[in-house]
């Protein structure tokens, strides 16, 4: 049921060790990348920006955080990825209190075309978040192919595991 | 048989991590024996469609005083406390 997430996931849109001094930072960089490789609009980095204002989208998951910024699919063109590591961790508002400001160390920009459709590519994206040995093999990565070895592991992990 | 629950699953988008939790909840309450209906929205949806349902799961805020009971969904992404997210939704489905 899962899909293996390196089937969305681009290596052009995977950046590793970025420096960013903010959410918006990051979200504009990895706007910027899915858009270079024709998988979402102009106005997806825009329209993400805004609602992670609104609506944050940081996970916190303990030792590493996650964010997974995503917006609505009228500024998608395909469904895919783009994942960053941070060098130093960006603060983002917490999903669950967009009043909490938690630190993010990995940023999964999430395109979206439609629900039904994408619902493997959700699981596979949540079993990554809570695979904490993947993250920090994740985040240890210095070169993309060994970002995307780290992420193979994850392919066979199932949320309902 | 007993009435199908309804459960609304929100998010922000209504499309992503709502997703996630709607398959959970459908999932474990099938195994559990616990007919449902799942419907998903955006989180400033949830008040125009909360008539006929019978709780509401949400990963981001949504409003207090919309009547029906309110369960926080986030740990179906983070895998912390999802199990007893599970029993709760059960307790109420239950009830």
């Amino acid at each position: 049921m899962s899909v293996a997430i390196l089937d969305v996931l681009d290596p052009r849109a995977v950046c590793l060790g970025v420096e960013a001094s903010n959410s918006e930072a990051v979200i504009t960089l990895l706007a910027g990348k899915l858009v270079e490789i024709g998988k979402v609009r102009s106005s997806y980095a825009g329209a993400v920006v805004a609602r992670e204002q609104s609506m944050p989208t940081g996970l916190p998951l303990g030792e590493i955080n996650v964010a997974v910024p995503h917006t609505d699919p009228e500024h998608v063109i395909a469904p895919a990825i783009a994942l960053a590591t941070l060098k130093t961790p960006v603060l983002f508002g917490s999903m669950d209190d967009p009043d909490e400001r938690i630190p993010v160390r990995i940023v999964m920009a999430l395109a979206l075309t439609d629900k039904t459709a994408q619902i493997g590519m959700l699981q596979t994206v949540a079993g990554l978040i809570q695979a904490p040995a993947t993250l920090q093999a994740l985040l240890a990565a210095e070169t993309v192919p060994a970002a995307l070895d780290a992420l193979r592991t994850t392919a066979e992990c199932d949320l309902h595991g | 048989m007993a009435r199908k629950k309804t459960v609304l699953v929100a998010c922000g988008t209504g499309v992503a991590t709502s997703t996630v939790v709607a398959v959970a909840i459908e999932e474990t309450m099938k195994e559990r024996g616990i007919p449902v209906v799942i419907r998903q929205c955006k989180a400033t949806e949830v008040r125009s469609l909360i008539g006929d349902v019978d709780l509401v799961v949400a990963t981001t805020p949504v409003p207090n005083d919309l009547g029906k009971p309110v369960v926080k969904g986030l740990s179906f992404l983070t895998g912390i406390g999802k199990a007893q997210t599970l029993d709760e939704i059960e307790r109420i489905l239950r009830a």
